[in-house]
C-alpha cells in the first residue's frame, strides 16, 4: 500500500478503499510509538465492526492498545498472518500488517478522515 | 503537575533518542533501540542501565546491626563486612514495606538500597523505627548515581577500566575501587537474571563512567538498556517487583520469598505475624502460569478456576528468551498443582492456562542462591 493513497483518523489508523471494500491498519507512527507489538487479536470474519468503537486489541511487551473502526460494515477478510507474526506490524504497517477488510454500505464516514497530507501536517503539530 | 527528578544520566539518554516516562516520578529511559533487541543484548552480551533512581539510606551507629536486624526479616547478624543481603521489610501485620539490599560496611555502618518509588516511605519508617536505637538515619540517594552493567560479557568489559580484580567479586559481594580511574562503590548484584555489577558513584561523574563504558564494551556489544527491558528481564528470572509481586497487602511467605524471612532469629517488625500465618497456613500462593489460549495476561487481570475467582496476575508479558506468553499469578493456596489449568479474564473473555514453575530462566553458569 502507498501511505499517499490511504486516508487517516486521529487514532494513528489508516484506512484504504476500493470500491465498498476498506482495508483498515495502524500506521508506521503508531506502530513506532507502541514498540514491539507482541500480540494482536482482531474480529472473525462475518463479524459487524461500528465506526468509533473497538474491534480489536493490539499489545506491544509494555502496553495494550486497542483499535478502533473509521467505519462501519461486515469483517470480510482477517490477516491472520499478523495475528500469528505480530511483528509484522512494526516492519510493514501498509503492508503484510494490515489488519481486517470491511464490506461497507455507506462511505461517507470516511469524510471525517485525514488525507496524507492532512496527516503529515497533524502529526507535525502533534509533536509540538 | 509535579515535576520530574532527572538522574544525572538524563542528557545521554535524550542524546540517544531514548523514550523516557514517568517512573515512580523520575523521567527515565523506557528503551532505546526496543525492548526485545535490549533484552537479548543483556542476555548474550551485556548491557548498560541508568538505575540512579534507586534509593540510598546511610545507617550508622553504635547499635546499627541491632537496628538492621530488628528493621528487616533477613538475618544480617552472620552477614561479613563486604557482603550484601536481600530482604523484605515488613509492617507489624506482615505486609511488604519494601524489598532491599543491605551493604555491611561493618557492624557500625549498613547502607540500605531501596526501590526508588518506595524511597520516602521508607526513609519515613526507618526513622520512626529507629528512636530506641543509638543510630543515624540518612537519606543519602543525591549522592549517589547508580549504573548497572548486566550479562555474560560485565566482567570482561568492566574489567579493562577497574584496578579491581573483579573475579575476587563474589556474587552478593562489595569493593570500593576505581573505574575509569573514578573511585566506585562495586557491587556483584543485579536485577536481570544475569551475572553483573552494580556501580555506585558520584552523581559528577555518572556522564564520564556512561560513556566509558559504552565506548569500551562496544567491541562486544554493549548497549544502553530501558527500564522495559529491566522489567522482562526480572520477570523472566522472577525476581519481584515491588508494586506488583510485592505490596502492603502481600507477605513475603505468600511473595515466594520464604528464603529470606528468618523467623527463628531476634525479634524482628512483623516476626509474630508471620509465625502465626506460617503455622496457619499460608493463604496464597506465587505461581506461574503459561498461555495456552491466546492473550496476554497482565497485572491485575484476575485469575479463574471452574468460574470462581481465586486471584490475580501480578506480573505477565511475551518472554523474548521463551517466546511463549507467561505469567505470575497470586492465588489461593489450597486452589492449585502444577499443570492445573487456571482462566485469565482479560477484556472480559476466559483465556486459559496452565500452571508452571515460576522460575522461568536461569543461565546455564548460575551462582547459586
Amino acid at each position: 500500500m502507498n501511505p499517499v493513497e490511504l486516508m487517516y483518523n486521529k487514532n494513528h489508523e489508516y484506512a484504504k478503499v476500493e470500491g465498498n471494500i476498506v482495508t483498515l491498519g495502524i500506521t508506521d507512527h503508531a506502530q513506532a510509538s507502541l514498540g514491539d507489538v507482541v500480540f494482536v487479536e482482531l474480529p472473525d470474519e462475518g463479524a459487524m465492526v461500528t465506526g468509533g468503537t473497538s474491534y480489536g486489541t493490539v499489545e506491544s511487551v509494555k502496553a495494550v492498545s486497542d483499535i478502533s473502526a473509521s467505519i462501519s460494515g461486515k469483517v470480510v477478510e482477517v490477516n491472520t498472518l499478523v495475528m500469528d507474526k505480530p511483528e509484522l506490524l512494526n516492519s510493514d504497517p501498509y503492508g503484510e500488517g494490515w489488519l481486517i477488510k470491511v464490506a461497507v454500505d455507506d462511505l461517507s464516514a470516511l469524510e471525517n478522515m485525514m488525507t496524507f497530507a492532512e496527516y503529515e501536517t497533524f502529526l507535525s503539530e502533534e509533536e509540538h | 503537575m509535579v515535576e520530574l527528578k532527572r538522574t544525572p544520566l538524563y542528557e545521554e539518554h535524550q542524546a540517544a533518542k531514548a523514550k523516557l516516562i514517568d517512573f515512580g516520578g523520575w523521567e527515565m529511559p523506557v528503551q532505546y533501540a526496543g525492548v526485545i533487541e535490549e533484552h537479548q543484548t543483556v542476555r548474550t552480551k551485556a548491557g548498560l542501565f541508568d538505575v540512579s533512581h534507586m534509593g540510598e539510606i546511610d545507617v550508622r551507629g553504635k547499635e546499627a546491626l541491632e537496628f538492621v536486624q530488628m528493621l528487616i526479616t533477613n538475618d544480617v547478624s552472620k552477614l561479613e563486612d563486604g557482603k550484601i543481603l536481600y530482604s523484605p521489610m515488613c509492617y507489624p501485620d506482615g505486609g511488604i514495606i519494601d524489598d532491599l539490599l543491605v551493604y555491611r560496611y561493618d557492624s557500625r555502618r549498613f547502607l540500605i538500597v531501596v526501590n526508588a518509588s518506595n524511597t520516602a516511605k521508607d526513609y519515613t519508617w526507618m526513622l520512626e523505627q529507629a528512636k530506641n536505637f543509638d543510630v543515624d538515619i540518612d537519606n543519602v540517594t543525591d549522592e549517589y548515581a547508580q549504573l548497572a552493567l548486566q550479562g555474560p560479557r560485565a566482567e570482561t568489559v568492566l574489567q579493562r577500566i577497574s584496578n579491581l580484580n573483579l573475579s575476587e567479586i563474589n556474587y552478593y559481594t562489595f569493593a570500593h575501587g576505581e573505574i575509569d580511574g573514578v573511585q566506585c562503590l562495586i557491587s556483584r548484584t543485579g536485577y536481570t537474571g544475569e551475572d553483573g555489577f552494580e556501580i555506585y558513584v558520584s552523581p559528577k561523574y555518572a556522564r564520564q563512567l556512561w560513556r566509558k563504558i559504552l565506548e569500551i564494551g562496544a567491541p562486544e556489544g554493549v548497549e544502553p538498556i530501558g527500564l522495559g527491558a529491566r522489567d522482562t528481564l526480572r520477570f523472566e528470572a522472577r525476581l519481584p517487583l515491588y508494586g506488583n509481586e510485592l505490596g502492603a497487602g502481600i507477605s513475603p511467605l505468600e511473595a515466594g520469598l520464604g528464603l529470606y524471612v528468618k523467623l527463628d532469629k531476634t525479634a524482628f517488625i512483623g516476626r509474630d505475624a508471620l509465625r502465626a500465618q506460617k503455622k496457619q497456613g499460608i493463604p496464597r500462593k506465587l505461581v506461574g502460569l503459561e498461555m495456552i489460549g491466546r492473550g496476554i495476561a497482565r497485572s491485575h487481570y484476575p485469575l479463574q478456576k471452574h468460574g470462581e475467582e481465586i486471584g490475580f496476575v501480578t506480573s505477565g508479558s511475551f518472554s523474548p528468551t521463551l517466546n511463549k506468553n507467561i505469567a505470575l499469578g497470586l492465588i489461593r493456596a489450597d486452589q492449585i498443582a502444577q499443570g492445573d489449568v487456571l482462566d485469565v479474564l482479560i477484556r472480559g473473555k476466559n483465556v486459559p492456562a496452565k500452571v508452571i514453575p515460576t522460575l522461568f530462566y536461569k543461565r546455564k553458569d548460575s551462582f547459586s542462591s
